[in-house]
């Protein structure tokens, strides 16, 4: 079976939605680093959030945060300090996921997609599995908070 | 002013009433879905609900549509506040009897300006 590799032009939208949310949300610039292939299951981080796509395209959008830069993240976020990993961290960053894929929508409105509603891993090298046939693509991201993955799997008929 | 706020993450609710709170509504309540929207509408007065559309149980539009098919809770104004970005997605809530329309992520002025716009403070 060949593998099929997320294009640019679907990467590009999830790109695009990440930097407007931290600007909109957490007033902050975020930078996007080089977008590579996802090598192996393992993201060496501590809380990734996960939706689903559906619909004309089939995939997922991961967000993969160390647990320093999720917790800065999320108190950023929120408005409030937040000092360890608990059950708001784990919605906050699934909300975070779940607004990012919302806003790539409009800019892949061709596909009809619709979204899961989010899941939240935790855990120390946790992994997360996308099809076997289809290759992710990875899009670290570096913000004043630290540095997170944004992974992006997206497959299309067209 | 009473507002119902509805959404399944805790988080948005925490930032949505923090905003709120900012711009002068106080009186907020809130719903983890639609289902729980629907019962809350209909035993207390609102003036203003801020309606998720993803949520389990019950999505955010299908309250919007029972709100507006019972008589008596017709008049509340409905805003949906989403993530869900589509023009298709926007003119289906607008059909549907929503008063306006906040796209996330959004900025506190564009919800105070979307609250304005269809309310009097």
């Amino acid at each position: 079976m060949s593998s099929y590799s997320v294009k640019v032009e679907h990467i590009n939208p999830f790109i695009k939605a990440t930097i407007e949310t931290f600007k909109a949300m957490m007033s902050v610039e975020i930078k996007p680093g080089k977008v590579k292939l996802k090598q192996g299951s393992s993201l060496s981080h501590d809380v990734s959030g996960i939706i689903g796509l559906s619909g004309g395209a089939i995939g997922s959008v991961t967000l993969s945060f160390p647990r320093i830069t999720a917790l800065k993240t999320v108190s950023a976020f929120v408005g409030e300090k937040v000092v360890s990993m608990d059950e708001n961290v784990v919605d906050a960053i699934g909300e975070l996921a779940n607004i990012i894929a919302g806003a790539a929508k409009k800019d892949l409105a061709q596909y009809n997609i619709n979204i899961s509603l989010p899941s939240v891993v935790m855990g120390e090298n946790h992994q997360v599995k996308e099809p076997k046939d289809v290759i992710a693509m990875i899009v670290p991201f570096e913000t004043p908070y630290g540095t997170f993955d944004l992974a992006v799997c997206f497959k299309s008929e067209v | 002013m009473k507002i119902l706020l509805v959404d399944d993450s805790s988080t948005m609710r925490r930032i949505q009433k923090n905003t709120l709170t900012k711009l002068g509504y106080e009186d907020v309540d809130e719903a983890e879905d639609g289902a729980q929207a629907i019962q809350k509408v209909a035993m207390t007065a609102y003036d203003l609900v801020l309606m998720d559309w993803n949520m389990p149980n019950m999505t955010g539009i299908e309250a919007l549509k029972k709100i507006k098919e019972n008589p008596d809770t017709k008049s509340v104004p409905v805003i949906m506040v989403t993530s869900e970005s589509e023009k298709t997605r926007i003119i289906e809530a607008i059909q549907a009897g929503a008063a306006n329309y906040v796209v996330k992520p959004f900025q506190p002025e564009t919800l105070q300006e979307k609250i304005s716009a269809v309310v009097k403070k």
